[in-house]
């Protein structure tokens, strides 16, 4: 096959587009310029591009870099800008997922010849018995991302390949250190690639939104004190609300920026029997029943009954959760834990 | 075989300028500023080439400043100017990065420009007035889309507006298409680099036109008359001046034939297909440069495919990561986004032929063909 490898210049990446080579498949790797601006981690930086030619040519395929900057901007940056002045917590990297990566690049690559687009994701795609594409986590349990690809549907399946969803990210690397890629060793990327370590989200956010103070009030509405920006506050937080010490733990139980105003209360306030996704996507066709549910990238799964109506779900937890962070993404599994069934964003 | 129409990017080297280095990397590798028999050979080398670049620019053989590249060459020019003169740096929106983000980098002006690239000498008038400016800088050739500046009408706006203020001009473009004699007496620094006419990588030229004018970037060492420090790049000065003779000799011949096959080129490319608007008039640009935007068509899907038929072409400029940045040369001349990102610029030079153009054509109007066709299917 001819196949599109996305290669972020991370070890993962790397070793997925050797082996596909190895598989005699005619690979062609690809870097996406997503960002323009400061980055120190992730999949933008210059030095990122250069670790992934380097890669290409020790692995004797071509190098393309693609310009989606633009792309990008519209889908991933300011809609995330925008959530946060909302009061709502994006996860920018499923937004990528969704809009560019398996979008814009898989769009071209089809566009140019390609039969497929690789990644470096750890997750699988298989076969069930009546011949419909599964998509299954990675065989690493710590590395497994099928949570951030949960948006693919069959079409889309189709036309993906995940090489290392297969592997322990422990064999990654040994693969790489064996001919000697540059990218053996290199860290793992960790946070939002246009996120700078040194300026972090406020400096980004603040840079481009204007920050509201906010009143901070327990649940009978007294007040307690001030936040400095409410648009940095997110629900669950416990650290950095202005509160004194030595009480009793608060948390934040809902934000809301237009009034400015941020409740507190303790941890058992935050418990919610049921919750609302919409934005759904699902892998094969929707579903409803008893499955298990993950509300962040490695997150625990816990058990619920979801009743799918449309373009929503009705999570019915069974047993109390703490509340989800409206615009979290939420993906559903089946009850071996194994199986994406399907995925949306918090209400 | 592969079909090459980027010369404007990087020309191939001539051959006489390849043989004309061979003995200066094997046998005669001293050092130009030493004192002994191999150096003197070495150093008279370089006055040579000196004299033979001088002599195709127009200008004294001292005025002639070897560099390391044509970037180093427009930095220097703008850098010691402003750290001589003080004042701003002053250039249009159009320039190559190598003035544009210098020019920036000193919290300078920018010039607006108009539909075909050129300096708004209005603009610039009215700009100028009044201000401390330092260096007004204007490329001879557009590196995108190849429209000429009129240096003579330039000069006249900065001796009247800004009289203190040196005249720059990138020239990087340009030697294989204008007889620079004609350009270098109304400017005070040009800048030009041996790659583009046929000449190595690695070497780029800075006339200060009537003597010092500015400060010197690199220092250390003395070489260049203490403009330029820095061990000469023997065979490289040599094959470049070689290169630049050639192209000089060759150019009414070359331009003669090459607007030929680059009006056969665009020709062929508009018969076989709609939607493909030639961004400047023929008689605007150089002979050299075929600039086309391609409706319903991106420039990196084309050029990939472009390139797996095996024909190299650009589209704007590359960055440091070697993705295409969206050109900041057809944004300024008010080409619309959406047919800006159909841009395709092939640039033709001393190796190119006829072979080259009919291939060119077929192989262009397959990869638009397909590109459209398939867009459309996903589409429907």
């Amino acid at each position: 096959m001819k196949v599109m490898c996305a290669m972020s210049g991370g070890v993962d990446s790397s070793v997925a587009a050797l082996l596909l080579r190895n598989a005699g498949h005619e690979v062609v790797g690809v870097t996406m310029k997503l960002w323009g601006g400061d980055s120190d981690t992730g999949c933008c930086s210059v030095s990122d591009v250069d670790d992934a030619r380097r890669v290409a040519q020790q692995l004797g395929i071509d190098h393309l870099v693609f310009n989606f900057g633009d792309d990008f901007d519209a889908h991933v940056v300011e809609p995330y800008v925008e959530a946060h002045a909302n009061g709502v917590t994006p996860n920018p990297c499923i937004e990528c997922n969704r809009s560019v990566k398996f979008a814009r690049l898989a769009e071209r690559a089809d566009l140019l010849g390609f039969d497929a687009v690789a990644t470096g994701h750890h997750a699988n795609i298989g076969r069930d018995d009546d011949g419909r594409l599964t998509l299954l986590r990675g065989d690493d349990p710590k590395k497994d991302q099928s949570y951030v690809v949960h948006m693919l549907n069959q079409d889309q399946l189709a036309r993906t390949m995940f090489p290392v969803g297969g592997m322990q990210k422990s064999q990654v690397r040994e693969f790489a250190a064996q001919i000697d890629l540059r990218t053996a060793d290199k860290p793992d990327s960790q946070d939002v690639c246009f996120i700078t370590s040194t300026g972090g989200r406020e400096s980004f956010l603040g840079d481009r939104i204007p920050f509201h103070r906010a009143e901070v009030v327990d649940l009978d509405g007294t007040s307690l004190g001030e936040v400095e920006s409410v648009e940095m506050v997110t629900i669950g937080q416990r650290k950095g609300i202005g509160l004194p010490g030595g009480g009793p733990k608060r948390y934040v139980v809902d934000v809301d920026p237009v009034a400015r105003v941020v409740s507190v209360g303790a941890d058992s306030d935050l418990l919610r029997s049921e919750l609302m996704v919409h934005a759904m996507s699902w892998v094969d066709d929707a579903v409803s029943g008893d499955v298990l549910v993950q509300a962040s990238a490695h997150g625990a799964t816990q058990r619920a009954t979801i009743e799918c109506n449309q373009d929503s779900v009705r999570v019915m937890w069974a047993q109390e959760q703490r509340r989800i962070a409206p615009g979290q993404s939420v993906v559903f599994y089946d009850l071996s834990d194994q199986r994406v069934l399907g995925g949306g964003i918090a209400n | 075989m592969v079909t090459y129409f980027d010369h404007a990017a990087s020309a191939p080297m001539r051959s006489e300028a390849i043989e004309v280095m061979q003995p200066f990397l094997r046998d005669q590798y001293a050092n130009p500023s030493g004192s002994h028999r191999l150096a003197r050979q070495a150093r008279q080398a370089v006055d040579e080439s000196r004299d033979r670049v001088a002599s195709v620019l127009g200008c004294r053989p001292n005025d002639v400043v070897f560099t390391g590249c044509g970037t180093e060459s427009d930095n220097m020019a703008i850098t010691g100017a402003v750290q001589r003169l003080g004042g701003a740096a002053v250039c249009p929106a159009g320039e190559h990065h190598a003035v544009l983000e210098v020019v920036e980098h000193h919290g300078g002006i920018i010039i607006g420009v108009d539909a075909a690239g050129l300096v708004d000498l209005d603009d610039l008038a009215a700009q100028l007035e009044g201000r401390n400016v330092a260096i007004v800088s204007v490329m001879t050739v557009n590196n995108e889309v190849g429209s000429i500046n009129d240096l003579e009408a330039v000069s006249r706006v900065v001796r009247r507006h800004a009289p203190g203020a040196l005249v720059h001009t990138d020239a990087v473009q340009a030697v294989c298409w204008v007889d620079l004699r004609n350009v270098t007496p109304h400017v005070d620094l040009m800048s030009l680099s041996a790659h583009k006419f046929g000449g190595p990588k690695g070497v780029g030229i800075l006339v200060e036109n009537g003597g010092p004018k500015i400060d010197p970037l690199i220092i250390g060492g003395g070489q260049e008359r203490e403009r330029r420090s820095g061990t000469h790049n023997t065979a490289g000065i040599v094959a470049a001046a070689v290169a630049i003779e050639l192209a000089d000799v060759e150019r009414a011949a070359e331009i003669a034939r090459l607007s030929i096959l680059r009006d056969q080129l665009v020709d062929g490319l508009q018969a076989s297909l709609d939607g493909v608007h030639e961004t400047l008039s023929r008689s605007g640009k150089v002979a050299g440069f075929a600039h086309v935007c391609f409706e319903g068509v991106e420039s990196e899907s084309l050029l990939y495919l472009l390139d797996e038929a095996e024909m190299c072409a650009s589209a704007a400029s590359a960055c440091a990561s070697g993705a295409m940045e969206p050109s900041h040369v057809l944004a300024a001349m008010g080409v619309p986004p959406e047919r800006a990102l159909g841009a395709l610029r092939m640039t033709l030079g001393h190796t190119t032929t006829e072979a080259d153009v009919e291939r060119g054509i077929e192989v262009v109007v397959a990869a638009v063909t397909r590109l459209r066709q398939r867009s459309a299917q996903a589409a429907s």
